[in-house]
């Protein structure tokens, strides 16, 4: 897709717009042609104003920015096609779901006639994903095309007039039409082999409370209330699943139990121990896993080798730890051992993790955080960006943790994953715990997530 | 100690870290980190010196100190943005050159006698505004001049102008900025090299109208890391830029002019008594450079405003086919 | 496609040559590569060097003959060369601590000027007793040197730890700030009879070296490599010693290489800001006490010819590697050495500007590789 948006040239074959071959040496050349893309990550500018971002790049206005002209310009485009727009707004002050209607606004204030959407659900919730459907029909409707870039197998049946399916590279089923196939059919071309939507999840009775969350609140990085009087209880041998749409307080939520982000009221335990508020070592030395949202900024140090990621956990002890010295063969040879283990794909031990695939990646930090035999484990969207078969694999170590008697906190933005793995189900909406033990069920799920209603209260307090 | 002479020197004087720090904004909005400023202030001095030497031509010496510092700022884009270098590491070593190549072909420059300076103007209405008038209109460089056009020039620009709107938006996100079709490596040079030609053209200052003359490296005596530190003090903002130029140039007189007198405010003068306090003097420009600093990054914490989001950081778009 | 829309295609194409030439990332660097890309980029430099010599009508073999000559050619200027030296790797130490987590510390400068200050603050002040042994005197003026150094270092790094200042500038200004200073204590309260220097230290403050020990071996005669220079090689030892094999050097080259990745696995980067800062300029601070001690004996003026400056071009060619330090910064020594007798008198600066420059463009050679690919057939 990027190869059709302009963004890389391709080694190989044509692209043929309206009948002629055409040759894009920029994402420019492209949106002359009439294909725009919009990315997974937006590019926005977050200091500019809506209007700004829409401007960009074009040769109007010539000279002089006469901004009030173009606002007015902006709405009246924005009514257009049912997207309310503050256009003088600027991008940080958006929500998640107003700043893609600006990127689909800047496609369309070019004249765009192919749209392409690359996982344009994934910050979305079901009522925002419905309106974009809606807002996608629309276009459709006065001759625009649109690809829709997913791996949600849902959205894909639920959207799509005709799918195309592409595996490694390779085109594995061009062109069917919807009705003619399913999702089992769809996964199959995608992986290559039957992928079983059940994974075999064996009831288990929880143990003891390991993690719990008494009134705690926080402030994000813009000063704005993160978490309001969030109370949460999760015990070994079960996995809580925290759904919501991104935004809602979950990085957050990650990070104050991790140490890496102040409460401003409420306390956290971990099997008994206040951790509030103390340095990130704290938990860590308690047995606390981390498993983060970002995994090249935080997760990783991309320019060191496999061994020193996979150790950066658990050099501070012994064996690794002799005095004040750090025990390179001990450290070597763990990494080897684990790379085999979770059969990372990389030439060696020594190789910088910068040099390794999304998959890879994550192997490398479940190495580090599920070797370590943790009693708590933070789960931050941790299929996210992963192949299919990636992400069978991650879940399948999910569960066995949690049959090793792991208490694990698991927050994804796949409600299908939360679903399939959770023991217990809690929705967060806007810092708060609005529902917890709630049914497995979108529709309930989703309204939840998006400030709908709250759950009743449930008979037990788990 | 007569503040109107104070602020009238501090004017001029400022107009030399003016040039060097709007520069510098317009380099770093653009998101590149060039620390060679002292090195391209130097080798600017030099050219400016040593053509107006040549051929009696002012005008021909700023050129060529323009062109010298562009040239060597070039090199610095060439080094960050093409080999995606580090921009710090980098910057340092353009200092480096500089200083050195100007002490290589400036050898035997500092013999080289008087020369036709820049002129001086006083502006005939506005010279007779009270207060403002004497400092601001009254016998200063055609430089200082210039350099007043410059800020409002460099401010709307930035701010009211498409090219503007694209200087900014390549310095805060460029894969945005890519995305939407404008050429980052284009534009990241060209405002690499602005900044040199402004760096160029304080470094002629310089030794044509402030402190006129070749003194090797005592000629900028470290202006260029000064201009560094009032870009963040500036907030990448060229009529905070000013204000802070200015206001150090008349640092600059106040610390030469104190020593002179027997008494001040009717006390007597510790630096007219022990000249050996003079090196405290000395050291009070870099002290409040970093008291700017200080200043310069709290009040960024503090109104979440702050460094263009990609400065320092080079740009990579993927895998490239030539 | 019929032949008439492929013969269209072909003629509309314009001429392409069979092969393309691509830049890719590279995904393993070999080992061999980086000491060789090393080296040329120094030989290129030297070439550019010696043409801009010649520029302004110098002789560049001849020059650079004279700094081979001058710096290696014999005993007597070897030992000068390594006398150079000693300073260089302190600096040199300094800056590669501080880089490899990616705190530029500039100020080396400063700091061996605070070192030197400190170490004669001692002796002037009477601190130590004019009749103490040479161990205490000496000893006392070491953890002089390394307190002020560390002291100065301890400021930009406080400064950025809790206030996010900028240690780029900071460093650099402190620099300037520390020769006014110790400038002040030169001219204002030691100068003897108006020079620019105080009187010379007691004998036990004087560093040996190699030729106070002539009379038992007669070939040290007129050597002047000085203690210091054990001073210089024990540090670089310490210093691989920590960032090698010591769990504070991991943590050190895990905060460079991503600091939020560092936060995460619970180190502290405040407190290392400040402590790699410190031992930073504890580093080059010795550097300036080694250069009292051992060379001029006495506060003077001007005691740094840029040695903190050059440890930073030392630092980046030893690719922060501190037993590499050692050779580079007796390379760099045999350079200042020599180079003070070259005309014009900034070459020695410019070919380490040159150096440096190179040393850095040359860096994309060791991230990405060309490769020469057949282009596709177009079918």
């Amino acid at each position: 897709m990027s190869v059709l948006a302009g963004l890389y040239k391709p080694e190989a074959g044509t692209i043929i717009v309206d009948g002629e071959s055409a040759d894009f040496n920029s994402p420019k050349d492209a949106i002359a042609m009439g294909l725009g893309m919009i990315h997974q990550h937006f590019t926005l500018i977050e200091s500019h104003t809506v209007t700004e971002n829409i401007l960009l790049g074009l040769d109007d206005p010539r000279f002089l920015m006469k901004l009030h002209h173009y606002d007015k310009k902006m709405e009246t485009l924005g009514e257009q096609y049912g997207m309310q727009v503050t256009p003088a707004a600027k991008i940080w002050q958006l929500s998640v779901g107003e700043q893609q209607r600006v990127e689909i606004l800047k496609m369309l204030y070019r004249g765009v006639r192919v749209l392409i959407m690359d996982e344009p659900t994934s910050v979305l919730a079901p009522q925002e994903i419905e309106e974009l459907f809606k807002t996608l029909r629309s276009m459709t409707v006065d001759g625009r095309s649109i690809v829709f870039i997913s791996h949600k197998l849902n959205e894909v049946m639920s959207i799509a007039d005709r799918i195309t399916v592409l595996r490694q590279g390779k085109v594995t089923a061009a062109g069917i039409h919807t009705a003619t196939t399913s999702k089992p059919e769809l996964a199959n071309l995608m992986v290559g082999r039957k992928v079983l939507f059940q994974l075999d999840k064996t009831a288990k009775e929880p143990g003891d409370v390991v993690l719990e969350l008494k009134a705690v609140s926080s402030l994000n990085d813009k000063g704005l209330p993160a978490l309001r009087n969030v109370n949460l209880k999760v015990r070994s041998g079960e996995i809580v699943g925290v759904a919501g749409v991104a935004g809602n307080g979950q990085t957050e939520l990650g990070e104050v139990i991790t140490g890496l982000r102040r409460c401003t009221a409420g306390e956290i335990l971990v099997n008994g121990q206040d951790v509030t508020n103390k340095s990130a070592r704290v938990p860590i030395n308690l047995g606390v896993a981390h498993v983060p949202e970002d995994r090249t900024h935080v997760g990783t140090a991309p320019n060191l080798t496999i061994t020193d990621n996979v150790i950066m956990k658990s050099y501070r002890e012994p064996p690794l730890a002799k005095g004040s010295s750090l025990d390179h063969v001990a450290a070597r040879e763990k990494a080897v051992h684990l790379k085999d283990e979770y059969t990372i794909l990389a030439p060696s031990v020594d190789t910088q993790v910068r040099m390794l695939s999304g998959g890879n990646l994550q192997r490398v930090i479940l190495a580090r955080e599920f070797s370590a035999q943790p009693v708590l484990l933070i789960a931050m969207q941790p299929t996210r960006g992963l192949d299919v078969g990636a992400i069978e694999g991650v879940q399948r170590l999910l569960l066995e943790q949690r049959d090793a008697g792991a208490a694990i906190l698991l927050v994804s933005e796949e409600l299908e994953e939360i679903f399939t793995l959770s023991d217990r189900i809690a929705v967060i909406y806007e810092g708060e715990i609005v529902g917890d033990g709630v049914e497995a069920d979108a529709q309930q799920v989703g309204l939840m997530m998006t400030g709908g209603k709250e759950s009743s209260p449930e008979g037990t307090t788990s | 100690m007569d503040p109107i002479i104070i602020l009238h020197a501090g004017v001029a004087t400022g107009t030399v870290l003016l040039f060097a720090t709007i520069g510098e904004i317009f380099a770093e909005r653009a998101g590149v980190l060039n620390l060679g400023l002292e090195g391209m202030m130097l080798i600017g001095a030099m050219s400016a010196f040593a053509i107006t030497v040549q051929t009696g031509n002012g005008g021909l010496g700023l050129l060529a100190a323009m062109l010298a510092a562009g040239i060597l700022s070039l090199l610095h884009g060439l080094v960050t943005i093409h080999f995606q270098a580090d921009q710090v590491v980098s910057g340092l070593a353009l200092t480096f050159l500089g200083v050195g190549l100007s002490l290589v072909l400036g050898e035997g420059l500092s013999s080289a006698g008087a020369i036709a300076l820049l002129p001086k103007y006083t502006v005939p209405v506005l010279s007779s505004i009270p207060l403002l008038g004497p400092i601001l209109f009254t016998k200063q460089s055609v430089m200082v001049y210039i350099g007043y056009i410059l800020i409002p020039l460099s401010w709307f620009y930035i701010n009211h102008t498409r090219f503007g709107l694209h200087l900014r938006a390549v310095g805060e996100n460029p894969t945005a900025a890519d995305a939407m079709g404008l050429n980052i490596y284009r534009l990241r040079y060209t405002y690499v090299f602005v900044g040199g030609i402004l760096a160029g053209l304080a470094g002629g200052t310089i030794s044509l109208a402030i402190s006129p003359g070749w003194f090797s490296e005592l000629t900028t005596g470290g202006m260029g890391w000064i201009a560094i530190g009032l870009v963040i003090f500036a907030q990448w903002n060229p009529w905070r830029a000013a204000f802070g130029s200015y206001a150090f140039g008349a640092l600059r007189r106040t610390i030469l002019d104190i020593q002179g007198p027997q008494m001040i405010f009717g006390l007597r003068n510790p630096f007219f008594f022990n000249p050996y306090y003079g090196f405290f003097l000395q050291m009070l420009p870099f002290a409040f450079t970093i008291i700017v600093l200080i200043i310069g990054s709290r009040g960024a914490l503090r109104k979440r405003l702050g460094a263009p989001a990609a400065l320092g950081l080079p740009y990579i778009r993927g895998e490239r086919g030539l | 496609m019929t032949s008439n829309e492929a013969e269209k295609q072909g003629s509309s194409r314009r001429f392409q040559l069979p092969f393309q030439i691509r830049v890719e990332p590279r995904l393993e660097v070999p080992r061999w590569l980086s000491p060789v890309v090393s080296l040329g980029a120094i030989i290129t430099a030297l070439l550019l060097g010696g043409l801009i010599l010649a520029f302004v009508g110098g002789n560049p073999f001849q020059a650079y003959a004279h700094i081979a000559k001058a710096a290696f050619g014999n005993l007597g200027v070897l030992s000068d060369t390594l006398v150079k030296a000693t300073p260089l790797i302190l600096t040199g130490l300094a800056c590669t601590v501080a880089f490899r987590m990616k705190l530029w510390n500039i100020g080396a400068e400063g700091q061996f000027y605070m070192g030197a200050l400190g170490a004669s603050i001692v002796v002037l002040t009477g601190l130590v007793p004019e009749d103490a042994s040479r161990f205490v005197t000496v000893s006392v003026m070491l953890i002089a040197g390394v307190v002020f150094g560390a002291f100065w270092g301890f400021i930009p790094g406080w400064l950025k730890a809790r206030l996010k200042v900028n240690e780029i500038i900071t460093t650099l200004m402190l620099n300037y700030i520390a020769i006014s200073l110790t400038n002040y204590f030169i001219f204002g309260v030691w100068s003897e009879g108006g020079f620019q220097m105080s009187h010379t230290f007691q004998r036990s403050a004087w560093l040996p070296r190699l030729a106070d020990f002539a009379e038992q071996m007669p070939i040290l005669r007129g050597l002047t490599t000085h203690f210091g220079l054990v001073f210089a090689i024990v540090a670089a030892v310490i210093v691989g010693y920590v960032l090698y094999r010591s769990i504070w050097g991991y943590e050190i080259r895990l905060i460079g290489d991503n600091p939020r990745a560092a936060e995460y696995a619970g180190i502290n980067i405040t407190r290392n800001t400040v402590l790699v800062m410190m031992f930073s300029g504890a580093l080059a601070g010795l550097g300036g006490m080694s250069e009292i001690g051992g060379v001029v004996h006495r506060l003077q003026a001007a005691i740094s010819p840029g040695y903190g400056f050059t440890g930073i071009i030392i630092a980046w060619l030893a690719k922060l590697n501190p037993i590499v330090v050692i050779p580079v910064a007796v390379l760099f020594g045999g350079l200042i050495l020599a180079g003070r007798e070259i005309q014009p008198a900034g070459i020695p600066r410019l070919i380490q500007g040159i150096i440096l420059f190179m040393l850095i463009a040359s860096d994309v050679l060791l991230r990405y590789r060309i490769r020469i690919v057949r282009r596709a057939e177009r079918v």
